[in-house]
C-alpha cells in the first residue's frame, strides 16, 4: 500500500541553528534514500504560500496558507510499504531525528481515475 | 443452547471470513448470514459434526453471493473469484481444519492508530459477538453515536491498512500491552458499574487471549487478575447495596474462580513475566487473604508505581500505607497527586478524613466524589456514608 507522510513543522524546527538543521537534513536524506520510499517533495517556508479559496459564490486570492496554524506543512514523502505498520515504522524513525513536530500518515487511494 | 453455541462461535468465524476478504464490515454481513442459515437449519437437521467449520464454509459462500450481487464491487468480485479459484477447491469443504484467526482479528480491533473507545467497541463486536445495541448500552451511549464509531474503525483499518496480523517480535510487547489494556478496560467498566456482563465478557476475551498466547505470561497474569476480582462479585452487593470487602460474606466467594486465578498467576510467575498485571494480580490474591498483609501489599503497589508511573497506583498504595502508618501519612500522599476527576481519589480522601474526626473536609470531599459518580451502588454508598458524617454532626451539636 502506498501512504503520504505529510511533514509538519512548526516554528522551533523552522529556527534551528544551521548546524543542527544540516545534521538532520543529511540522516533524514538517508531514510528518503531507501527503495520503500517512492518520492517526496520539500516545500518552501510557509511565507511563500498563496491561498485560492471559493467563498460566497467567488473566488479569492489571499496571502499565506490556508489554515493559520503555528503548525504548517513543510513536505510530502510517498512510502510504499505493506501496511500501516510499515508506515508507522518510517514516520516513527523520521520522528526520531526530528525530535519535535508531527508527522500525519494518509492511506494513498489506489484507483487513478478521479471520483471512483 | 444453540445460542451459546453461536456466542462461542462468532469470534472464530468472523475472524477467519476477515482474514479471507480482508473487511470488516462485508465480514460481518457474511457470519450474520451463515448464523440465520444454520439458526433455521440445525434445529430441524441437527447441529453438524463440525459447527465452526460448517459457519466459516456458509459464510464465505454467503460473502461471494453477496459481492456478486452487489454491481458496484463489480471490480472487487473478479479479483476475489480469480483469487479464490484454487481456495474453493481446496479448501471450501466444511470438514476442513480452519486455522483459527482470532488473534489477528483482536491485533487489529486494539491498534493504537484507533481511538481507545473504538479499540473497546470493536473488540466487544467482533470477538466478543456482542451487539451494538448492548455495547451502546453498557457504556451509556446513545445506539448512533456507538454505530458511528463502529462504522468508523472498521473503514479505518479497510482504508488505512490496519494489519490483520500478530505483530512481529519488535512490535508484539507493545501491541499486547493495548490488547490487555483494552480487556481489562471491558473489565473494569463492567465491575464499577456493577454491569456483571462486562466483567464476564472481558474474562471471555482473557480466556481466548490465554489459550492463543499460551506463553505470554502478562495474559496468564491479567486473566488471573480478572478472575480474583470476580470471584468476589456474589458478596459485593447484598440487597442491591455495595458491601466493602471486610464485611463481605467469604462463604459467597467463588472459591473455583480463585484457585483458577492463583493457578494462572502460578504459572505468570514460572513464565518468568514481572510486568504489572502480575503485580496486580499478586495484590488481588493478597487481598483474598485473612488478615490482609498490609506490608507486603504496600510493596507491591510500590514496585508497580516504579513500573506504570501511575497516580492512581499510589492512590492505591496510599490505602495500605493507612493500615501501617495511620489516615495522616495516607493524605499526604494523596495530596500530592493529580487525581481531581478520579471519583474513588475523592472517595478515598473522604474516607481518610473521616476515619481523622474531620468531618467537614470528609463532607466536602464526599460531595465531590457524589459528583463524579453515575447512579448506582456506588453512588447510594457514598450517599449513605455522608449521611452517617451529617448525622454525628448533628449529634455533636446537640450534646
Amino acid at each position: 500500500m502506498r501512504y503520504a507522510l505529510l511533514v509538519y513543522n512548526n516554528v522551533e524546527v523552522r529556527d534551528r541553528i544551521p548546524e543542527e538543521r544540516r545534521r538532520i537534513t543529511a540522516e533524514i536524506a538517508e531514510v528518503l534514500s531507501r527503495p520503500n520510499v517512492t518520492g517526496w517533495l520539500r516545500l518552501h517556508d510557509v511565507e511563500s504560500a498563496t491561498t485560492v479559496r471559493y467563498e460566497q459564490g467567488r473566488t479569492l486570492l489571499t496571502d499565506g496558507p490556508f489554515l493559520d496554524s503555528k503548525d504548517f506543512l513543510g513536505g510530502f514523502i510517498v512510502v510504499e510499504v505493506e501496511n500501516l505498520d510499515g508506515a508507522l515504522a518510517v514516520a516513527g524513525e523520521l520522528q526520531e531525528l526530528r525530535g519535535a513536530a508531527a508527522i500525519e500518515i494518509r492511506p494513498v487511494h489506489e484507483e487513478r481515475h478521479i471520483g471512483a | 443452547m444453540l445460542e451459546q453455541v453461536f456466542r462461542d462461535e462468532w469470534g472464530r468465524v468472523l475472524a477467519s471470513i476477515v482474514g479471507f476478504l480482508g473487511d470488516i464490515e462485508l465480514a460481518e454481513d457474511a457470519a450474520q448470514d451463515a448464523f440465520a442459515i444454520a439458526a433455521e437449519r440445525w434445529p430441524r437437521d441437527g447441529i453438524p459434526v463440525k459447527p465452526t467449520g460448517w459457519l466459516i464454509t456458509t459464510a464465505r459462500n454467503r460473502a461471494i453471493d453477496r459481492i456478486r450481487r452487489e454491481r458496484a464491487l463489480a471490480i472487487k468480485t473478479e479479483q476475489l473469484v480469480r483469487d479464490m479459484r484454487d481456495i474453493s477447491e481446496e479448501t471450501m469443504d466444511e470438514t476442513a481444519a480452519f486455522p483459527d484467526e482470532r488473534l489477528e482479528l483482536i491485533f487489529a480491533c486494539c491498534h493504537p492508530a484507533l481511538a481507545l473507545d473504538a479499540q473497546v467497541g470493536l473488540t466487544l463486536r467482533t470477538l466478543g459477538g456482542l451487539s451494538t445495541e448492548e455495547i451502546a448500552r453498557a457504556f451509556l451511549v446513545p445506539f448512533e453515536t456507538m454505530s458511528k464509531r463502529l462504522t468508523r474503525a472498521k473503514h479505518k483499518i479497510r482504508n488505512a491498512g490496519i494489519p490483520f496480523a500478530v505483530p512481529p517480535d519488535h512490535l508484539l510487547p507493545q501491541r499486547l500491552d493495548a490488547v490487555l489494556a483494552v480487556i481489562y478496560l471491558i473489565f473494569n467498566e463492567g465491575w464499577g458499574g456493577g454491569r456483571i456482563d462486562l466483567s464476564a465478557e472481558a474474562i471471555r476475551l482473557g480466556r481466548a487471549v490465554v489459550e492463543l498466547m499460551p506463553d505470554e505470561a502478562e495474559a496468564h497474569a491479567l486473566l488471573a487478575l480478572m478472575l480474583m476480582g470476580q470471584a468476589r462479585s456474589a458478596a459485593r452487593f447484598r440487597g442491591g447495596e455495595l458491601v466493602l470487602l471486610d464485611d463481605q460474606d467469604r462463604a459467597l466467594w467463588n472459591q473455583r474462580q480463585i484457585d483458577e486465578g492463583r493457578k494462572l498467576l502460578e504459572r505468570a510467575l514460572t513464565l518468568h513475566g514481572g510486568g504489572p498485571y502480575i503485580m496486580q494480580a499478586a495484590i488481588a490474591d493478597l487481598h483474598l487473604q485473612q488478615p490482609r498483609n498490609w506490608e507486603q501489599i504496600a510493596l507491591l503497589y510500590r514496585s508497580l508505581e516504579y513500573f506504570t508511573n501511575s497516580p492512581v497506583v499510589t492512590m492505591n498504595r496510599a490505602i495500605a500505607v493507612a493500615e501501617l502508618e495511620g489516615p495522616e501519612a495516607a493524605l499526604a500522599l494523596l495530596d500530592r497527586l493529580e487525581l481531581d476527576d478520579y471519583r474513588y481519589y475523592h472517595s478515598t480522601r473522604a474516607d481518610l478524613l473521616r476515619r481523622l474526626g474531620r468531618d467537614n473536609e470528609a463532607r466536602a470531599a464526599y460531595a465531590r466524589a457524589l459528583q463524579l459518580t453515575e447512579p448506582g451502588p456506588e453512588q447510594r454508598f457514598l450517599d449513605r456514608r455522608l449521611a452517617n458524617l451529617s448525622d454525628s454532626a448533628d449529634q455533636h451539636i446537640g450534646s
